[in-house]
């Protein structure tokens, strides 16, 4: 029997998925949301960006704000929920949970407040957002009936964002400093603040978003939000070994033996055959070097680290469930 | 007559709606020739490569001969580094290092979102009334984290750069890069937002206080401020109060600029580029924001299909991705020598490989079937990061050789 995993992130309930644009971050909260729920547990996934990005993912219809049953636990596994949040609905449920305001509900939709509140005042949108979440971590009696679940992961804004997104507190501060929204934004604060809380980075072998990364992390510990882990998505296959990167890096391979190990194994090789494969090892060689430089940036940051592989033929449904694997692997359960 | 309606089939003379226009590919050369085209908009999802890609072509520009200026907004370190704008002063540099053979010049600057918006207030108003605006709390938020402003601000100061050359002739090319967004739509529409928010209702029922109590009459009015000062408190409302009235007369000419720019994007002279990688997500984006310009009546130039899989020699794929791997798993058996281990590990990678360039192709594919008249170009990814001018150079050269 394998040695039993240590858990990565012990006690925490809500998992916030950060990182720049375009390195994964709603492939690595849904397989996240999976690896988490193995175990029997419940789990909500959550978006606020209005990308519908789970939708495609799972291949189903549109999300509406609703928690839906997303993905059905098979044998001990739990079941995984997903749901859209979005500014105005939460604004909506926030008054009528709260305040039972009514005609007057009706009224402000009408003078442009509603719009007003979620698209242009500041920070106000954030915290109804994260207002949202931190209800369903949260679940009280205003909202009977309502699933309580084991972990809640949410797919966040991305790393530029983030620290406005959570931190909403400090800004509002300047402008509500008193009333609801005030004491709305503090309990969600402390929520995030909190060891129930950790948010994850994810991030690809790249310079421009390691840089953020690292940014990213010093401000979340300037701020005292609680940093998770580094999730590197799309690595390399590592199918070349030292010695061979060194041939192709230093121009140093025999094309003719190449060209028979080739022959040995059925190709019927050109020059030209051997001249791409040579070239696409070349440039397969560089950026393994240039990730290797990255992965060492995000060693000295001394945060956990997991590494996700790319799927050549890019993530659909069931690459979810082999990157959970992974992550189960890695600890995350 | 419904009963008759029955009739055998007419037969059909030709085809029965004309042949969308296929669009040869996107001939960037001619583009960045054209003299006529004075402002090149990149825009596309974050994390594609716009502002690598709009430097590319604003380097290419000049070094073609044309007075370029190019608006960044949030570039890499390293590369801001090498175009000498890693300080923010919200004004153009010029960019040393480029080949001025050809008469051409580079000047880049990257985008103070804040600043900007400080300075169009004090040009609208006077000393004593814009420090009052640029000292209220509510001003401060909205103008460095409202969710818009970037979008509004970079298309501002598009706007002034556009005034500045037209005026001065500094420069015959404005390169810009947009915002990082959510969407890509948001920088289309943000200043209508804040436009129809300047005019809405609830600026009125804010100014009202200011205006007169006649106003407050009104049940809603009453009820409204009541459930306002309930749930967001009565400072804030104050601040925003006071915010409104000193803005009050800025209104019209910020929706005038507003306006302004959005014809401005309109125009002959600009073009768009419509910037992608070869992922689901960003081509998807991509087609909602070739559809959505195309009913604003905005001129598209093309679509970018950034850091392909594709091969560098385009012609040479004659080992499919099956043949490699069935030779692949021949090789890679315990006790494999070096050349081995490297046939092995070289088939390996040309299997994944071609496996990205077919999902990209069908990527690609399923975008030119919706919107056969975009014409596109590929930029096949490099091995390495860009971060200098050659780097720019070689993304502004594959930009430019494209297959016809």
């Amino acid at each position: 029997m394998p040695a039993p995993v240590t858990q990565l992130f012990p006690g925490v309930q809500l998992h916030i998925v950060t990182g720049k644009g375009g390195t994964g971050k709603t492939t690595v909260a849904a397989s996240l949301a999976i690896a988490l729920a193995a175990d029997g547990g419940d789990v909500l996934l959550c978006e606020v960006e209005g990308r519908q990005g789970f939708a495609q993912l799972f291949d189903v219809p549109p999300l509406p704000y609703e928690e839906r049953l997303i993905a059905r636990g098979t044998g001990d596994a739990g079941d995984v929920y997903a749901l859209a949040i979005d500014a105005e609905s939460a604004l909506m449920e926030y008054l009528d949970m709260y305040y039972r305001l009514g005609r007057a509900g009706k009224a402000l939709d009408r003078f442009g407040v509603i719009e007003f509140a979620t698209t242009i005042a500041p920070g106000v949108r954030d915290v109804l957002l994260t207002g949202k979440v931190y209800e369903a971590a949260r679940r009280n009696r205003r909202n009977k009936d309502a699933r309580e679940y084991d972990a809640i992961v949410l797919d966040a804004p991305p790393t530029g964002r983030i620290a406005q997104f959570l931190n909403v507190n400090n800004e509002l501060a300047g402008l509500a400093k008193m009333g609801p929204i005030k004491a709305q934004a503090d309990t969600v604060t402390e929520l995030i603040r909190s060891p129930q809380c950790a948010i994850h980075l994810t991030t690809v072998l790249e310079e421009m978003p390691v840089q953020e990364t690292i940014d990213g992390i010093h401000e979340m510990q300037r701020t005292g939000l609680p940093v998770g882990g580094v999730f590197i998505n799309l690595v390399r296959p590592q199918d070349l070994g030292d010695n061979e990167r060194a041939l192709l890096l230093n121009d140093k391979v025999d094309n003719q033996q190449l060209s028979k190990t080739l022959d040995s194994v059925g190709i019927a090789t050109t020059p030209a055959i051997v001249a791409t494969l040579i070239s696409e090892g070349r440039d397969h060689a560089e950026r393994r070097e240039l990730e290797d430089s990255q992965r060492a940036l995000i060693a000295e940051l001394d945060v956990p680290s997991l590494e996700l592989p790319r799927l050549p033929g890019g993530v659909e449904y069931e690459g979810l469930y082999d990157l959970a694997a992974i992550l189960r692997e890695g600890g995350i359960r | 007559m419904s009963r008759s309606r029955k009739r055998a089939p007419q037969p059909r003379v030709g085809a029965l709606q004309p042949e969308p226009r296929h669009a040869g590919p996107l001939n960037v050369d001619n583009l960045l020739a054209d003299r006529k085209v004075r402002i090149i908009v990149c825009c596309g999802s974050g994390g594609v490569g716009k502002t690598t890609t709009s430097a590319a072509l604003a380097l290419r520009a000049a070094e073609q001969g044309r007075k370029v200026v190019v608006l960044t907004i949030d570039p890499a370190r390293r590369l801001a580094q090498s175009m000498g704008i890693e300080a923010l002063d919200n004004s153009p540099r010029p960019v040393q290092g480029i080949n001025d053979a050809a008469g051409g010049e580079l000047e880049a600057m990257m985008l103070d979102m804040k600043r900007t918006f400080d300075e169009v207030v004090q040009s609208q108003a006077s000393p004593e009334k814009a420090q009052q605006i640029l000292d209220n709390p509510f001003y401060i938020a909205v103008s460095s984290s409202f969710a818009g402003t970037q979008e509004y601000m970079a298309m501002e100061k598009l706007g002034q750069l556009d005034k500045d050359a037209q005026k001065s002739g500094r420069w015959d090319l404005i390169v810009v890069d947009t915002p990082p967004s959510r969407s890509a739509l948001d920088f289309l529409d943000a200043p209508e937002r804040l436009s129809s928010f300047l005019d809405g209702r609830f600026m009125r029922l804010l100014l009202a206080p200011a205006k007169g109590p006649a106003r407050l009459m009104t049940a809603g009015f009453g009820m409204v401020t009541r459930a306002l000062t309930t749930i967001i408190g009565a400072q804030v409302l104050q601040d925003m109060s006071a915010f409104v009235s000193a803005f009050d007369t800025l209104f019209g000419g910020f929706r005038a600029r507003a306006q302004r720019t959005f014809e401005l994007l309109q125009a002959d002279g600009t073009a768009f580029l419509v910037i992608a990688a070869p992922e689901r997500d960003a081509m998807r984006e991509a087609a909602y924001f070739v559809d959505r310009l195309s009913q604003e009546d905005m001129p598209l130039a093309g679509l970018v299909i950034n850091r392909t899989s594709d091969l560098a020699e385009a012609d040479t794929a004659p080992l499919s991705a099956n043949t490699a791997m069935a030779a692949y798993e021949k090789l890679h058996q315990p006790g494999a020598d070096s050349y081995e281990k490297l046939a092995g590990g070289l088939l390996r990678l040309h299997a994944d490989k071609m496996q990205a360039v077919t999902r990209e192709h069908d990527l690609i594919d399923r975008f030119a079937t919706a919107h056969p008249d975009v014409p596109r170009a590929k930029i096949r990814a490099l091995a390495t990061d860009v971060h200098d001018l050659d780097g720019l150079r070689q993304v502004g050269a594959l930009l430019a050789d494209q297959p016809e």
